[in-house]
């Protein structure tokens, strides 16, 4: 049976590891972005179990919106990323230090 | 009249000083000297009304400070004790702005010396004639001011800046006293004016001051007080290295402040304060103590100083011993009797010398004198009749006062002191008189009677002084001899009213009968021990004796008594560089730059760049780093939200602190 605590812990692992794809990764920013997603879709998770289970439409409409917010941050996310290689001709993370104190 | 003789000297000092180069040296010469000639004229009148009439004067002008029960007004007070010091003030100070028209003849600065001259001379008449203790302290600081002007009149001479500040230095040590006094005399009588407050004394016989925890007697105490500040203006032992050093100034000078007028303002103070030191016996030990021990002091170490002037101020420190040790066996009258004629003599000896030193070209070693009799026969005989008057010579005019004091001090039954203090006064007192005759004889005979030491040119140039500097020196003379038998029966007559009402000897505390009538051989012993130090200067200067080369004993006494007991050398280093080392390295370097700074500016801005760099090092520039920073942000947040509830606000914004220092 699923209730409610298995979505959330669901969902917050899922935020969690996303936390620490971006953390623990020092080579690419692709995987970063692909982190930056999950974040999303763990949010997201979280809207749409709590809109069922408190029975409310507000949480639905929450996450299509941050689908939305989500796909256009990804496209200019990649977009910098594009930029960013054009100059660079690498996407190593570990090499984006040029603006340190 | 009475606030003429006051006022004219303020006037001359302000035309002569402000507008001395109009009226050019002798412009301003003749008119301070004629200020101080009318005031002096003026102050005679005074005398006759006051003294010889018995009139008290008392002029009471606006008021000064009115705070609750602090009233002060300007007013002058004009009874027997003032009218003498008017006296001798202004005829001391007009005899020497005679003089030094012509001593200071060649000088640049002469206005600006007369100027000085009579500030001094008005804030001395301030002084003497206030009628509260704010205007006399107003005289007093005055006083003080017009000494540091005049003693560094010779600005560019490093010795007569430096005696100039250690006279003004020492004399503020006793202002401070005097200062201290003048408090706690509001503070028990709710009034400074004289007359309130003596006229209360008797009422605050047996008032106590309670100071944590201690109980001082009040009448005790302000005597003390006002006791320190006269240590330091009359140079008593302790305070009295000034007033040698502060011969650096011309002589004029010398004679006028250091010799008559402003070293008597702490004995003026003293008698004035009569009704008040006649409650405390213990101020009256005190001031027997250490009139006799000053006596002592300066009359010894008088004998074996080679600088003229010098050894003439040591006797003036000498004398004053005598004065205040007159006060302490409260004969107030024969204290004041000796300061009258102790004034003429000495100013007389100091202007005798100055005319000495002039024809010497300014030489001031006795050392490099001699036979100067043969040269100058008129100043030797004024010199010679102010040593005898000094030496109390019968039928001089020291002879009348010093030796009453002597016989003063050898009387056998004192109500307030213990008898073994009266024979400590009196042994020291009769010794005194033994070294005073001993140095001025020999200064009599190293100046003018044994042969000659000084050098061809200066012996060419030896000549009698012009008679504008002989004509007060003359007068001088006249009024050393006179002053004495003349004023006998006014001062200390028996029976005088004289004083009327402005000295207070309580009856048990009377002794000039019973000195009157102590043995015959007391009488004479002063005289006896005089005359021996006479006899013996006499042989040592005949027989050629030489001191230094005798005995090694010997001639490191003489050693100790030339250096002056070393006061000077102890206390400069055990006291002054002690206090300038405290000042140098412990308030100026450690705290000042030291510990306050590093609390505070300095500290801080070093703190500020380290700091910064800390903060720099945590921007690394890896956006890891970044998230890192963001997520423990977040959970520090929400660890503190959670702690909110539990601790106080304080203790988090401290521990919020304390992290960010670390």
């Amino acid at each position: 049976m699923i209730n409610q605590l298995h979505c959330l812990n669901f969902s917050s692992i899922l935020f969690l590891v996303s936390i620490f794809g971006m953390f623990l990764n020092q080579k690419n920013i692709l995987i970063m972005l692909m982190s930056l997603e999950m974040m999303f879709l763990s949010t997201s998770f979280i809207f749409i179990f709590s809109s069922i289970y408190l029975d409310d439409v507000i949480g639905q409409i929450f996450s299509l919106l941050i689908l939305t917010v989500a796909a256009a941050e990804s496209s200019i996310g990649l977009a910098i990323l594009v930029v960013y290689f054009r100059i660079r001709n690498s996407i190593t993370v570990e090499l984006m230090n040029l603006t340190k104190g | 009249m009475y606030l003429l003789i006051v006022m004219l000297p303020l006037f001359g000092a302000l035309i002569s000083g402000l507008g001395g180069r109009f009226l050019g040296r002798y412009g301003s010469s003749i008119l301070s000297t004629l200020c101080v000639f009318i005031s002096s004229m003026l102050s005679v009148m005074v005398f006759y009304e006051i003294g010889v009439c018995g009139n008290t004067c008392f002029i009471s002008l606006n008021p000064w400070v009115e705070v609750g029960d602090f009233k002060v007004s300007w007013g002058f007070l004009f009874d027997s004790v003032t009218a003498i010091m008017l006296i001798v003030i202004t005829i001391i100070s007009s005899f020497v702005h005679l003089y030094s028209i012509k001593y200071m003849e060649f000088d640049p600065h002469c206005p600006r010396f007369m100027a000085y001259l009579e500030v001094f001379t008005f804030f001395m008449l301030i002084l003497v004639t206030g009628d509260n203790l704010i205007q006399m302290f107003l005289g007093w600081e005055g006083v003080g001011l017009a000494s540091y002007l005049l003693i560094n009149f010779w600005f560019t001479r490093l010795a007569a800046n430096q005696s100039a500040l250690k006279a003004l230095v020492i004399n503020r040590i006793g202002d401070f006293g005097l200062s201290l006094g003048i408090f706690i005399t509001f503070y028990i009588f709710s009034s400074i004016d004289y007359l309130t407050i003596f006229s209360l004394v008797p009422f605050f016989k047996d008032y106590y001051i309670i100071f944590w925890g201690s109980k001082f007697h009040g009448l005790t105490l302000i005597g003390t007080f006002l006791f320190i500040g006269a240590v330091g203006k009359s140079a008593q032992l302790g305070l009295h290295t000034w007033l040698p050093d502060a011969m650096e100034g011309p002589t004029p000078v010398s004679a006028l402040i250091h010799a008559a007028t402003m070293v008597t303002a702490g004995v003026f103070l003293m008698i004035r304060f009569s009704p008040l030191l006649e409650y405390t016996p213990l101020v009256l030990l005190i001031l027997v103590i250490f009139g006799s021990m000053t006596a002592f002091f300066g009359s010894m170490v008088g004998v074996f100083q080679n600088d003229l002037k010098r050894v003439i101020a040591y006797s003036t420190c000498s004398q004053l011993g005598y004065m205040i040790l007159a006060c302490g066996i409260s004969c107030y009258n024969v204290s004041l009797f000796h300061l009258t004629n102790h004034a003429f003599f000495k100013a007389l000896l100091f202007l005798s010398a100055g005319s000495v030193i002039h024809a010497m070209s300014d030489e001031q070693d006795m050392r490099r004198m001699g036979s100067l009799i043969n040269f100058l026969p008129l100043t030797y005989v004024l010199m010679l009749l102010g040593s005898l008057s000094l030496m109390g010579f019968p039928f001089l005019s020291g002879f009348y006062s010093k030796d009453f004091i002597l016989e003063l001090s050898q009387i056998l039954f004192y109500s307030n002191l213990h008898l073994t203090y009266g024979t400590f006064a009196c042994w020291l007192g009769t010794m005194s008189v033994f070294f005073t005759s001993f140095y001025s004889v020999r200064l009599i005979y190293l100046t003018f009677l044994n042969n000659s030491n000084m050098s061809r040119v200066s012996l060419r140039l030896v000549h009698e002084s012009s008679s504008l500097i002989i004509l007060p020196l003359l007068c001088l003379g006249f009024l050393s001899i006179v002053s004495g038998y003349s004023m006998k029966d006014f001062f200390i007559g028996i029976g005088t009213d004289f004083w009327s009402t402005s000295v207070l000897i309580l009856p048990n505390h009377s002794y000039i009968i019973e000195a009157e009538y102590i043995s015959i051989f007391f009488k004479w012993l002063p005289f006896l021990f005089s005359f021996i130090g006479v006899l013996l200067a006499t042989i040592i200067n005949f027989s050629g004796f030489i001191f230094r080369d005798n005995l090694k004993i010997l001639s490191s006494v003489l050693f100790f008594i030339n250096k002056k007991w070393y006061f000077d050398v102890v206390g400069n280093r055990y006291l002054i560089n002690k206090f300038v080392y405290f000042g140098y390295f412990i308030s100026f370097k450690s705290l000042d730059r030291g510990f306050i700074e590093l609390m505070g500016p300095y500290g801080f801005s070093k703190l500020v760049p380290k700091w910064s760099k800390m903060l720099i090092y945590w921007q690394t520039g890896q956006i890891i780093h970044y998230i890192f920073y963001i997520i423990m942000g977040l959970l520090l947040c929400l660890l503190l939200i959670n702690f909110i509830s539990i601790y106080p606000i304080s203790l988090f914004v401290f521990s919020f602190v304390l992290i960010f220092f670390i």
